[in-house]
């Protein structure tokens, strides 16, 4: 357990982080790849990965992973719930919000001719998150802000 | 208290803190920045005796410290320079002095480190309110804004496809912000348009960017290249994949970040890509007419010139 209790100190923890982190890009990979996917189905896997991304950091931190939603979206309830007593994981608020606003334009147009490129970019922005909290979760503990580490404070204030 | 109003011509004449990068790796940003404010008859005083801001290294140690030592360039830009405006086109430094100045006006024991540690360093205690810390881009903003670049461009990036990345230091966290999230004619910390307002009114064409305030993985640079290399890469496809040529940045570290990553991408993993990384004063630098060598567009790392040769930009 780190200092502030997320469950990712041990090997075999952090192994069971990193495959499932490696799963949820392999799959991101799978879905962007696959050229004749609905553009809705699609956005849909993007949305889906992107929750279980802020699950995976939840469950790290030791708590169990709300099933509210926030303006429609469990991804940003998901979210808040990640970021409480931890003001760095703002850091991929917008992030969140973009995944949330390109599967409004996914789905709600379908037809558009930019549907193609939303889901292009749809695919980037969730692999962005995957990285970002998988960064996080390898250095889980450290960070006020964004990226910079805070352990080496003592009392972290 | 920090007089916001009729800062067209209150910015005309500010202090200017450069900071460390801007010595080095960011250098470009530091010409670009010095030239067209040259050009735009803009008045730069360097804050003197500047230090280091406590960036990332002594903040993490002691935040305390960190406090100080960007109040300390405060007090030397009121002080000495006899300044009420500090601008910082550096995130992280803009990001640190802004940080401080909170401190200061939430945190009584903040406030007592910094005045025991500013008498111990002989110099007076920098108070909250004494300055205004901005950006370049409030600067450019506010002093020349849209109509300014318009006219004195005449839309010279005429069809520019630009991705602007203001990176995370800029807009978070949103509490040290107050002045940002005000409706019309400010900045917002959650879809930022200072850069695409200039750049546009520059003749570029701004593309919505759904990365443009996510993490460039700056401070893993270091501890975790291949995490940062990621997610530059993903920065970069992303820009590419909402049409931009270039992408414009306002943050040395990551200008360096995306630049020293695209190369690293493509030999790691195998991963080119092709969009251009300029800072936006090169690029505003590039409208206004002033030679790219002057805008230190030579000292990038992205290579661009040919492009901006082929869209008659140069």
């Amino acid at each position: 357990m780190t200092a502030d209790g997320a469950v990712i100190e041990s090997g075999e923890a952090q192994t069971t982080v990193r495959a499932a982190f490696d799963a949820i890009e392999a799959e991101i990979d799978r879905v962007a790849g696959d050229t004749g996917c609905d553009p809705a189905a699609a956005a849909g896997a993007f949305l889906g990965l992107g929750e279980r991304v802020l699950e995976i950091w939840v469950e790290g931190r030791g708590d169990v992973p709300t099933r509210d939603q926030k303006e429609g979206f469990r991804l940003l309830a998901l979210h808040r719930q990640g970021a409480k007593g931890e003001p760095s994981f703002n850091a991929c608020r917008e992030t969140c919000r973009e995944l949330a606003y390109h599967y409004n334009l996914i789905t709600l147009e379908p037809g558009h001719a930019e549907t193609p490129q939303r889901v292009r970019v749809m695919g980037l922005v969730v692999r962005h998150l995957c990285l970002f909290v998988s960064g996080k979760m390898q250095v889980a503990g450290l960070g006020e802000f964004c990226c910079s580490s805070k352990p080496l404070r003592g009392d972290g204030k | 208290m920090v007089d916001v109003t009729n800062r067209a011509e209150k910015y005309r004449s500010v202090a200017y803190y450069g900071g460390c990068a801007l010595e080095g790796s960011g250098n470009g940003y530091d010409v670009s920045t010095r030239a067209i404010a040259k050009e735009l008859g803009l008045g730069l005083k360097e804050v003197t005796d500047w230090n280091c801001c406590g960036a990332m290294e002594v903040k993490n140690i002691d935040p305390k410290v960190q406090t100080y030592l960007s109040s300390r360039v405060l007090s030397n830009a009121v002080n000495l320079d006899k300044a009420d405006v500090v601008m910082a086109p550096c995130n992280g430094c803009y990001h640190n002095l802004k940080k401080a100045e909170y401190d200061l006006s939430h945190d009584d024991k903040s406030v007592e480190v910094v005045d025991m540690l500013s008498k111990k360093a002989g110099h007076p205690t920098y108070k909250a309110g004494q300055a205004e810390t901005i950006h370049a881009l409030d600067w450019l903003k506010h002093t020349v804004g849209e109509d300014g670049i318009r006219a004195r461009t005449k839309g010279k990036l005429d069809g520019l496809k630009v991705a602007n990345y203001y990176g995370c230091m800029y807009v978070r966290p949103r509490h040290i912000f107050p002045e940002k999230d005000k409706g019309p004619g400010t900045e917002s910390t959650s879809k930022p348009h200072f850069m695409d307002d200039l750049l546009d009114a520059a003749g570029a064409k701004s593309v919505d960017f759904a990365l443009k305030t996510a993490c460039c993985g700056g401070a893993h640079t270091l501890s975790d290249s291949d995490t940062s290399t990621k997610l530059v890469l993903n920065i970069l496809e992303a820009a590419e994949a909402s049409g931009a040529e270039v992408i414009a940045t306002e943050c040395p570290t990551c200008h360096s970040g995306l630049e020293m990553h695209q190369v690293r991408a493509e030999k790691k993993f195998g991963r080119k890509t092709k969009v251009k990384i300029l800072y936006f004063t090169q690029l505003l630098g590039l409208a206004l007419g002033i030679k790219p060598r002057k805008l230190g567009i030579h000292t990038n790392i992205s290579d661009s010139i040919d492009f901006l040769v082929d869209k008659r930009i140069v």
